[in-house]
């Protein structure tokens, strides 16, 4: 069927705000669904109170109202847009229960609006665990044994009939599985029951047979409304039954399953899709294997696009959610075409030839006396996508692109093996369990013992084995000697140069160098080429430009002659480098567009928008790692490398561009290095006559607290070099400094600190700008309500102050001119400062787009970003049109996690723990928005 | 993944191109026709289709053996393939259904393989050249007498291979002499932790004459599982003894090679055709019972093998998800509407995938609707075969 012409207006609901288990995938998801509606003619509403996404921005939707997610904001919005038909799969489970809500109303019938892409009662369905049990059973899929308890009472009688402890828990409609987890023993019994009951909104909790151990699998499917079916992509998880898929390792496609199983389950997929309503969309399912048998239970079904199903677009460069909303506008898939090779149908299942490995990224260190354990409660903040020839390789990227440090899945020097420790790893699981594994058979430890112990596919296990049998054999060669064979096998297993020159400095006298792997390996040929993410194996051309590294024979990135520009991503979402990145890198990508460059895109997030294959001219899905990035360079020549855009990620990587003599646009090097530079960076203010909190730079805790004394307390520690905020702390006496300087010199050791003078009951203000070398650009200047040594990130702003005098804010304009001229920005600039009475402290200054360019950009209406590019890339802000479309005042209001780790106290201080924020427009300060957090803002400052 | 002093191969092409590899397998040398297979599951069904008879498989997944084997999923009782090309090659393998690991059961089978190749390159190359034979060799490091071999093994255009993969004597299948072939009953759910029960056999009601040109097993066991007695004939039986047995219908079966010079098939399906009885072919059974009416086939440039190729049912409107393996195919500039009415194309390049004869009582497909490996999407042509027999006894006053 073609697309339907009854309906004109499409409204589609956001995801907000990003929150563990709901993160910038459904940036992901609405861009593309936002693209893919308005290409076909329709007009797009949207609402999303998120400012930090690409979805919200001007260039994506028809109408977008920036308003809280509730009933009361949808309903306005209808009021005023009259749209035909609501979308609500694209916005996470936040969506999808906004329009169940007002479904249950008889909302959307009483107003004539249609719901596409989704059948509710299927959701209603899908969500309820009873009714989808009963369904699974008339259809025949079989699944674990559980039953529903709404007490305490039911829940221990329950108990005896499934034959006891352990069992799972799952509270009935909750995000991410907040509350969900493993009943292990009597002890916990009660405290997870309560809190289960507690936290369901029905107040039902199900307990389940645990399958604990169990292999786990997913299917991504979609449906078009003929009801033909189509596999998208198959994943395979590392970690077994018992940790939430998105804290899990997974791999695409599946590795273990002959085609018998595998098309069981497939054959299951189906039937459960065709079992819940008729909608024409995205699905994902998920199954349980018992090792040993053939069984296969049904864990769960989403009539929806989802977080997997983002990875599932990356991992196979069929664009689910792109896809799903046409379909959810009437066509068929037999009716589309496949979008990366544009000759061939969209109705088909992608053949992959290389492996795809997702690994999570958490934030623990940010949670002191959180449960680190994995359970079926989503912990993870972001996660890395890495594709490789093999799974091996595959692995060795993720971990490479990690940004912990790592330069791969170990070899690199960090690890401190510890039989006990290892075992402990293993007996639960944990983020790092993919590096125990290692760890354990470099211990010695056999392939069943692990297997016994972590219940992980023996597959899995020997594949580590491998890596480790290669670090093993290298550890007793030298560079001068290893053979060809032996350094191009490396290389295909993944290793970076770093991890060779680690291991082969274990049996020389000298430490070997990076550069001088890299240096051998290319006198001997050895170099990596790119392979094509084709959607078919290589079976038919392909002309999107989407790649990977691999170092097998043949390269397929055609360099052009054109002039090119690469811009750097920046890694895994993690709290104070999130969403807000990916934002400026789309923006960066179609300004250098605009100004006539080819563009090159390296990322390795499967979340964001920018690593979707049609945003830049090429996407390389790479670790934003020194030796891939350099990789790329090398092939591509580009002209230079926009690193603003990246987080610190790109940032950090500034110093090795500059010694490879690779050109950086916008601000140099120098300059860049001089702002991170605390000693540097303080002689220039010193010099330009700029007041800074007196501080001091320490090793030890024994400088660390001559310095306290000197600058007098409190005093605000940090390591050099972190981000958002890391490590941070205030001291207000010495025996207190004394135990943080402790701590830190254990969790960053080789590091060294810098401590402040921490300015006490001061305003905090977050001042963001452009400069082109003549003219600054004033983005904007946000007034924290919390005092300073609350972390900007996780600070309530108002845009524009809305309590400093005009003497204030022109001393802090004539600051930020100065500073950025002495720095010779060319792009962005932002800077912190301390308002103390009427004098203006310069706390740090970022010389790079910050976390809060999406939401000035947002609340004033003006492509921030987009200028400040352009700006980076030589134009001239006399270009462009500068006014401000802000009538009163916006403010960023930042989310938290701490729902998610409820051993730990709400605390907020100079380590950033937000996950995300919304945007909310303020008329005046009557308003609750501001009232609120205004009556609070004190009350969590820790130290 | 090299095994410690993993030896040596060779990949020599006709075209010149040499690659060297990691020997896998039997250590030896062979020959072959280059082609590709984009599965990602079910090497070991694929690697034992007849249809593969005298072919080099490359598989563009790049992990290969990564489950092992197992007896249950031989669609031959030998493996087809002349040789094996893969990317890394798992020497380890964890499957709880598994009986053996894929090296052991290559070696048995007597077949050289290489692993270690960029074989997405390899791919690209056919992709754009067209499809050439190959050398595989472990025990020859002469580079230039390979590729001289690569170029005199003879082509596939011409040669008729059903022959050397039928059967020798035929043979009779009834439900309960196969049970062994027939999976678990997955979704049980009143004892769902019997995962061996066996699905209950239906009674047999029809007789089924297929004649093997390279039947694979799960052709029998849908028949089979459809209350069909099965007897299968050697490719080059009389028509005679084949009506002898008295079946209620035919069935033509895949198999590998050129259909042109098969005159003998051609005249066996011309005879069949005219008992009126219901008659069903794949792949080659297609080809030939279009030949019967002098519909043309041709060498593909590059065939179509995998498990991902989704063919559109005219008559549904419906898509299913296919498995092929197919490098000739009908020309439709030969077919005229009189002929037969197209029941499936590919979504893909538009190619014909189904035939429905309108001058005898037959329908076909280039396809494989029995899968294995592959999606199960296309299994209701079975069924329709079953009706087709069905609705032919009612016809004719026999019970059905």
């Amino acid at each position: 069927m073609p697309k339907r012409t009854d309906i004109n207006t499409i409204l589609l609901i956001g995801s907000g705000p990003i929150v563990i288990g709901q993160a910038c995938e459904f940036d992901y998801s609405g861009t593309q669904a936002c693209r893919a509606l308005r290409e076909e003619g329709y007009r797009i509403v949207l609402i999303n109170s998120n400012p930090a996404t690409i979805m919200t921005d001007p260039i994506m939707a028809d109408a977008i109202y920036l308003k809280p997610l509730t009933t009361q904001s949808i309903k306005e919005i209808v009021e005023i847009e009259k749209p035909d038909a609501v979308l609500p799969t694209m916005g996470g489970q936040t969506a999808l229960n906004l329009a169940r809500n007002l479904n249950q109303e008889g909302y959307w019938e009483e107003m004539g609006i249609e719901i596409i892409g989704v059948d509710i009662d299927a959701i209603d369905i899908t969500e309820d665990r009873q009714q989808f049990r009963n369904l699974m059973e008339e259809i025949g899929i079989d699944q674990c044994r559980s039953r529903i308890a709404k007490s305490l009472l039911d829940a221990k009688e329950i108990t005896q009939e499934l034959g006891g402890l352990p069992l799972v828990i799952r509270p009935s409609f909750t995000l991410g599985g907040t509350g969900g987890g493993i009943i292990w023993n009597e002890d916990e019994f009660e405290r997870k029951v309560l809190r289960g009951l507690e936290l369901s909104p029905i107040h039902e909790i199900l307990l389940e047979e645990s399958i604990f151990g169990w292999k786990e699998f997913e299917l991504e499917l979609l449906r078009d409304s003929n009801n033909n079916v189509v596999i998208i992509c198959s994943i395979e998880n590392f970690d077994p039954m018992g940790v939430h898929t998105g804290d899990s390792v997974t791999v695409a496609p599946t590795q273990t399953l002959t085609d018998k199983q595998y098309q069981m389950l497939r054959d299951a997929a189906i039937k459960m899709m065709r079992s819940i309503g008729t909608f024409a969309g995205g699905c994902n399912v998920q199954f349980g294997m018992e090792p040993g048998t053939d069984r296969i239970v049904a864990i769960e079904i989403n009539p929806r696009v989802s977080r997997s199903s983002a990875l599932a677009s990356k991992a196979t460069g069929y664009p689910i959610a792109k896809i799903a909303s046409k379909l959810a506008v009437g066509y068929n898939l037999d009716e589309l075409e496949n979008q990366i090779t544009k000759t061939t149908s969209a109705c088909f299942e992608p053949s992959l030839d290389y492996v795809v490995v997702k690994v999570p990224r958490f934030n623990f260190e940010k949670f002191p006396g959180a449960d680190e354990e994995l359970t079926t409660q989503m912990k993870a903040v972001g996660e890395v996508m890495s594709i490789g020839r093999t799974f091996p390789e595959a692995l060795n990227k993720a971990w490479q692109s990690l940004e912990i440090g790592r330069s791969g899945l170990g070899a690199d020097g960090y690890d401190e093996i510890d039989r006990e420790e290892v075992r402990k790893r293993l007996l639960k699981a944990y983020w790092d369990r993919s590096l125990q594994v290692r760890n354990a058979y470099k211990l010695g430890t056999s392939t069943e013992e692990i297997h016994d112990i972590t219940k992980i596919d023996p597959w899995f296990l020997e594949q580590i084995r491998y890596l480790v049998t290669l670090e093993n054999r290298t550890e007793g060669q030298a560079l001068h000697t290893i053979s060809e064979t032996d350094l191009r096998e490396l290389k295909q297993a993944g290793f970076s140069d770093r991890q060779i020159a680690w291991l082969l400095s274990q049996s020389d006298i000298e430490n070997i160098k990076e550069d001088q792997v890299r240096e051998k390996r290319l006198s001997m040929g050895i170099k990596a080429v790119f392979k094509m993410v084709d959607t078919c194996a290589g079976e038919f051309p392909a002309s999107t430009p989407y790649y990977y590294s691999c170092y097998d024979d043949e390269n397929e990135s055609v360099v052009t002659d054109r002039k090119k520009v690469m811009i750097l991503g920046s890694g895994p979402n993690r709290i104070g480098q999130g969403i807000e990145f990916d934002y400026s890198c789309v923006h960066a990508v179609l300004a250098a567009k605009e100004m006539g460059y080819e563009t090159i895109m390296v990322n390795c997030n499967p979340e964001t928008v920018s690593t979707d294959f049609d945003v830049a001219d090429k996407l390389y899905f790479e670790p934003v790692f020194w030796e891939h990035v350099f990789n790329i360079i090398e092939l591509e020549k580009p002209e230079g490398v926009i690193l603003q855009v990246g987080g610190q990620t790109a940032l950090k990587l500034a110093k090795q561009l500059a010694e490879n003599n690779i050109h950086i646009f916008g601000t140099p090097f120098e300059m860049m290095d001089l702002a991170e530079d605390r000693g540097k960076f303080s002689e220039t203010l010193l010099r330009l006559g700029i007041p800074f909190p007196s501080y001091g730079m320490a090793f030890t805790a024994k400088e660390a607290a001559e310095i306290a004394r000197r600058i007098t307390y409190p005093v605000l520690l940090r390591p050099s070099y972190v981000l958002g905020g890391q490590g941070m702390c205030i001291a207000v006496k010495e025996s207190e400094l004394d135990s943080h300087v402790r701590t830190l010199l254990r969790t960053h050791p080789e590091n060294e600190f810098l401590i402040d003078h921490f300015l006490e009951d001061a305003i905090e203000v977050d001042f963001d700008s452009v400069y082109d070398g003549d003219q600054l650009h004033i983005c904007g200047i946000m007034q924290h309500l919390e005092p300073a040594g609350v972390h900007s990130g996780d600070s309530t702003a108002v845009l524009p102050p809305y309590s400093l005098n005009d003497r204030v804010i022109e001393t802090m304009k004539e600051y930020q001119l100065k500073i950025a001229k002495a720095l010779n920005v060319r792009g962005f600039i932002n800077v912190q400062y301390a308002v103390q009475g009427s004098e203006v402290f310069v706390i740090e200054a970022n010389p790079r787009a910050t976390r809060t360019i999406p939401f000035v950009a947002k609340a004033t209406g003006r492509p921030e970003a987009d200028i400040g590019v352009k700006v980076i890339l030589g134009a001239k802000l006399s270009e462009f049109d500068l006014s401000s479309k802000l009538k009163h005042y916006a403010i960023k209001e930042p989310v938290f996690p701490f729902d998610k780790f409820p051993e730990v106290k709400k605390e907020l201080g100079p380590e950033m723990k937000s996950t995300g924020e919304t945007i909310y427009f303020l008329e005046n300060f009557e308003d609750e928005h501001f009232r609120k957090p205004f009556e609070f803002k004190n009350l969590y400052l820790s130290r | 993944m090299q095994q410690p002093g993993s030896k040596k191969a060779i990949l020599a092409l006709a075209d010149g191109t040499v690659v060297h590899g990691y020997a896998i397998g039997h250590i030896g040398t062979m020959g072959g026709e280059l082609c590709f297979n984009t599965s990602m599951t079910g090497y070991q069904e694929v690697f034992t289709d007849p249809s593969y008879f005298g072919q080099i498989m490359i598989m563009t997944y790049p992990h290969i053996g990564n489950y092992g084997v197992s007896a249950r999923d031989d669609e031959a009782r030998s493996v087809m393939i002349s040789g094996l090309i893969v990317r890394s090659f798992s020497h380890y393998y964890s499957n709880t259904m598994a009986d053996g690991d894929l090296d052991q059961y290559l070696k048995r089978n007597k077949i050289v393989g290489i692993t270690g190749i960029d074989t997405r390159k390899l791919v690209r190359h056919i992709r754009e050249q067209g499809v050439l034979n190959a050398i595989i060799s472990s025990n020859n490091s002469d580079a230039d007498i390979l590729v001289k071999q690569a170029q005199e093994w003879p082509a596939m255009e011409g040669l008729e291979l059903a022959t050397r993969v039928s059967r020798r004597e035929p043979q009779t299948f009834k439900p309960d002499d196969h049970q062994q072939f027939f999976q678990p009953k997955a979704f049980k759910f009143d004892d769902p932790a019997d995962a061996s029960s066996r699905e209950e056999l239906p009674p047999v009601r029809y007789k089924v004459a297929a004649i093997d040109y390279g039947i694979k097993q799960n052709i029998i066991n849908s028949l089979i599982r459809r209350g069909c007695m099965l007897r299968i004939f050697p490719s080059q039986t009389d028509f005679e003894t084949i009506m002898e047995w008295q079946p209620d219908g035919f069935f033509f079966s895949n198999g590998p090679g050129d259909p042109n010079p098969m005159d003998f098939a051609v005249e066996t399906i011309t005879k069949a055709r005219k008992t009126g009885k219901p008659m069903f072919g794949i792949c080659l059974g297609h080809q030939l019972m279009a030949m019967t009416e002098g519909v043309r086939v041709i060498k593909m440039f590059v065939g179509h093998r995998g498990a991902n190729q989704p063919v559109k049912n005219l008559e549904r409107g419906r898509v299913e998800i296919t498995t092929q393996n197919h490098g000739f195919a009908i020309d439709p500039d030969s077919l005229t509407p009189e002929i037969a009415e197209i029941t499936h194309v590919n979504l893909n390049d538009g190619t014909l995938e189904g035939l429905n004869f309108k001058r005898f009582n037959g329908f076909s497909v280039q396809y494989h609707p029995e899968a294995s490996p592959g999606p199960h999407d296309s299994s209701y042509l079975f069924d329709e075969f079953i009706e087709r027999i069905k609705a032919y006894k009612k016809q004719n006053g026999e019970a059905v």
